[in-house]
């Protein structure tokens, strides 16, 4: 079975400044991590491999120096790594992210595809189900847990706001996982070692069949016009109430907030 | 063709300096493995070839790329800049220590626990055979990769620390270092694959600094030892499946009658005594060994019959590395701990961050322990690439283990009556950092290496 997962590398920090002039973000001088929700996607793709065997490509989309980052996934235990990067391809939004993906995805053949649900810097979830319907094969977001597979189908566990549903999908599909799901490996000495004798691939444009209207800037509709912090209002109101009455209060104006449902 | 050249080239060679001798007599050898094994390094042939060409032909250009090899060599010396490998290597050990290690740190203590499931989670990250090769079930890493990771998981908890040195200086080094390759294929791959620990005898309740002293006797009997006697002191012993142990074989020889052995756990006679309450690394195993009537085989002899002296005194020399990388690691957790509370506690109204005094000690503290760093990777560095290291070791376990004292005392004192108690870890820390001054060589003993080294 060929198990490809989609990875991005992220900006690990809270205070992620934002190029005023462009609205894009400023990632220099900013370290970089895998994103936690595609982490869990790989560690699920390595727990299948040790059940059933397979073959774990990664691919990433990003600049030149995303390559250290897909090392570390070889020193995780995957077997390979391939990183698109182009400057064809920078200023992608998610629209033109999944159409390089897919058209990656598409010469590199697979038999399911996993990805992180979203990414801690874009947080839009969409690039996973994006790409399912430019290959045009089922996807399942939310993944809490891969319950079962074979050559045909997949059972998983998905994770909503309030239920939990069971379902299975024919393969080939598209899985989006939660960081919560699992808990990632630790890289291994021996991997380490080994990594530096592996090489990352690397794709460019020319190495994919794809328009060139359809990627990077001129394949992204999304245009940030305005990019601004939120200013928070810290209005505060006192009661002094009896404890019932406080906890009545409180849980009143949970729901009215819509903060908690029942 | 190139066999001719190579040889008059270390023909030549032996009239420069030795330093530029060892370097081309290292070239030679490259090549000449190359050769034989037919190994497909075309970019090592080409740079060779150059070489003995230039070598051959201009001798200044050899000049250049020599000084090219000696300010790279110098590079990997003075500036420490970690490979991309060692830096990966140590992302795993801080993020291990971090989540694995540190929660553990304090329980163990308390409760002289040994850490059973941190050895097996170590195992899973193939870090108990960090620098052996790979045939050997190692990961074929570097020494500067071992030595990260004892520190790193010392900065969070000196007892595991020790568990890890001792299992990979002590117990494992000395059979990879000077055993047959019967042994090595026998005993190895469990090692380094961490299936089983190893452990160190030495010490005995008379033969402390004065090693020499051995009362264990190992008597012939056929083609069999049998061993008779005690060690005391022996990081590991009881949790460890793998031993090496010295017996003297002829006492009338002093040192040169002490040999080495390998004893496995569950050999007959000999047994666990009395398990130790110490001061600090409470987590570690430290127990007598005893042996009554122990039969060994001749195939359990490490090394020559009468060489234990030796073994035993080289294999501290490494072991040394990773102690004072242990005081190393100690006294960079006990400046974090310190660090952080200076910000958040306060006092007259401000963080005493903010004082002079606090300032001034954390910087004498870094100080010293960055000055401790440099010496420990350059011991590390120079036993990687085959330079003399033994004073360079006992140089670097003596600095960082005083180095480890002075600043968990200062971290004790920042932290005021708070640092006294148990709720933070640098009490810990100021306990642990105490025996980095004692085993493996006492701060004495490491002054009488230096200082023998000197007066030679």
């Amino acid at each position: 079975m060929k198990i490809v997962v989609l990875v991005k590398q992220v900006p690990d920090s809270t205070e992620i400044r934002v190029d005023k002039e462009t609205g894009t973000l400023i990632r220099a001088g900013v370290p970089s991590i895998i994103n936690p929700d595609d982490l869990a996607g790989v560690e699920a793709a390595l727990q299948l491999k040790e059940k059933n065997g397979a073959h774990i490509t990664i691919i990433s989309m990003g600049p030149p120096m995303a390559a250290d980052m897909l090392k570390e996934l070889y020193a995780r235990g995957v077997d390979d790594c391939i990183l698109i990067t182009d400057r064809a391809f920078a200023g992608a939004d998610t629209c033109a992210t999944s159409s390089t993906l897919a058209a990656a995805l598409n010469k590199v053949g697979y038999d399911l595809i996993i990805a992180g649900r979203q990414a801690i810097d874009g947080d839009t979830a969409q690039v996973g189900p994006q790409t399912a319907e430019r290959l045009g094969i089922p996807q399942v977001t939310y993944v809490d847990e891969i319950i079962d597979i074979n050559d045909t189908t997949v059972t998983v566990k998905k994770a909503l706001e309030d239920c939990e549903q069971i379902l299975e999908a024919k393969l080939p599909c598209v899985l989006t996982t939660l960081s919560g799901m699992n808990e990632p490996r630790y890289m291994n000495c021996n991997d380490i070692v080994d990594s530096f004798s592996k090489e990352v691939k690397i794709m460019t444009f020319n190495d994919l069949e794809i328009d060139a209207s359809k990627v990077g800037l001129a394949g992204s509709p999304t245009k940030v016009h305005h990019t601004f912090t939120k200013e928070v209002s810290a209005e505060t109101q006192t009661f002094t109430l009896p404890a019932d009455e406080t906890a009545k209060l409180i849980a009143k104006t949970l729901k009215e907030k819509q903060l908690i449902t029942k | 063709m190139f066999i001719d050249t190579c040889y008059n080239l270390e023909k030549d060679c032996k009239k420069i300096s030795f330093q530029r001798y060892a370097w081309l007599k290292k070239l030679v050898k490259k090549i000449t493995i190359i050769l034989t094994h037919e190994k497909n390094s075309s970019k090592i042939i080409m740079d060779c070839a150059f070489i003995v060409k230039v070598y051959m032909r201009k001798k200044h250009v050899l000049q250049i790329l020599w000084f090219n090899y000696m300010y790279e060599e110098r590079r990997t010396f003075m500036d420490f800049m970690l490979t991309e490998q060692q830096k990966m290597m140590k992302k795993l050990f801080s993020e291990f220590a971090e989540k694995e290690v540190k929660p553990l740190a304090g329980e163990i203590d308390e409760e002289e626990r040994f850490p059973r499931e941190t050895v097996e989670k170590m195992r899973t990250c193939a870090m108990l055979g960090i620098p052996f090769p790979r045939e050997y079930g190692g990961a074929g890493a570097d020494y500067l990769s071992y030595i990260l990771a004892v520190e790193e998981i010392s900065k969070v908890c000196g007892t595991t620390g020790v568990v890890l040195s001792a299992h990979t200086s002590l117990g494992t080094t000395p059979i990879y270092m000077f055993g047959t390759d019967e042994q090595k294929k026998k005993y190895l791959p469990d090692l380094c694959s961490g299936k089983k620990l190893g452990a160190f005898g030495l010490t005995e309740p008379n033969a402390g600094t004065d090693a020499a002293g051995q009362q264990t006797t190992a008597v012939k009997d056929g083609d069999d030892y049998i061993i008779n006697g005690s060690k005391i002191f022996i990081t590991n012993a009881g949790e460890a499946d793998v031993y090496v142990i010295f017996a003297m074989t002829d006492k009338t020889q002093g040192t040169r009658g002490i040999s080495a052995f390998i004893l496995e756990k569950g050999t007959p006679g000999f047994t666990i005594g009395k398990h130790e309450k110490k001061l600090g690394i409470r987590g570690s195993a430290t127990s007598e060994l005893i042996f009554n009537n122990v039969r060994l085989s001749k195939d359990q002899l490490l090394g020559q019959e009468g060489k234990g002296f030796k073994i035993a005194m080289q294999t501290l020399d490494g072991g040394r590395i990773g102690i004072a990388a242990q005081a190393l690691g100690i006294a960079q957790g006990a400046i974090d701990e310190a660090v952080a509370y200076v910000k958040s506690r306060k006092q007259f109204g401000r963080p005493i961050a903010k004082f002079q005094n606090t300032q001034f000690q954390l910087a004498d503290m870094q100080t010293k322990t960055d000055a401790a760093r440099w010496m420990v990777y350059s011991a590390a560095m120079a036993k990687e690439t085959g330079q003399p290291y033994t004073y360079l070791a006992a140089e670097a376990k003596l600095f960082a283990a005083e180095v480890a004292m002075e600043v968990t005392t200062k971290a004790i004192q920042l932290l005021g009556g708070y640092g006294y108690t148990r709720d933070y870890p640098v009490e810990r820390m100021f306990r642990d950092a105490k025996i980095t001054e004692i085993y493996e060589g006492t701060s004495e003993v490491q002054r009488m290496v230096i200082s023998g080294q000197m007066l030679r």
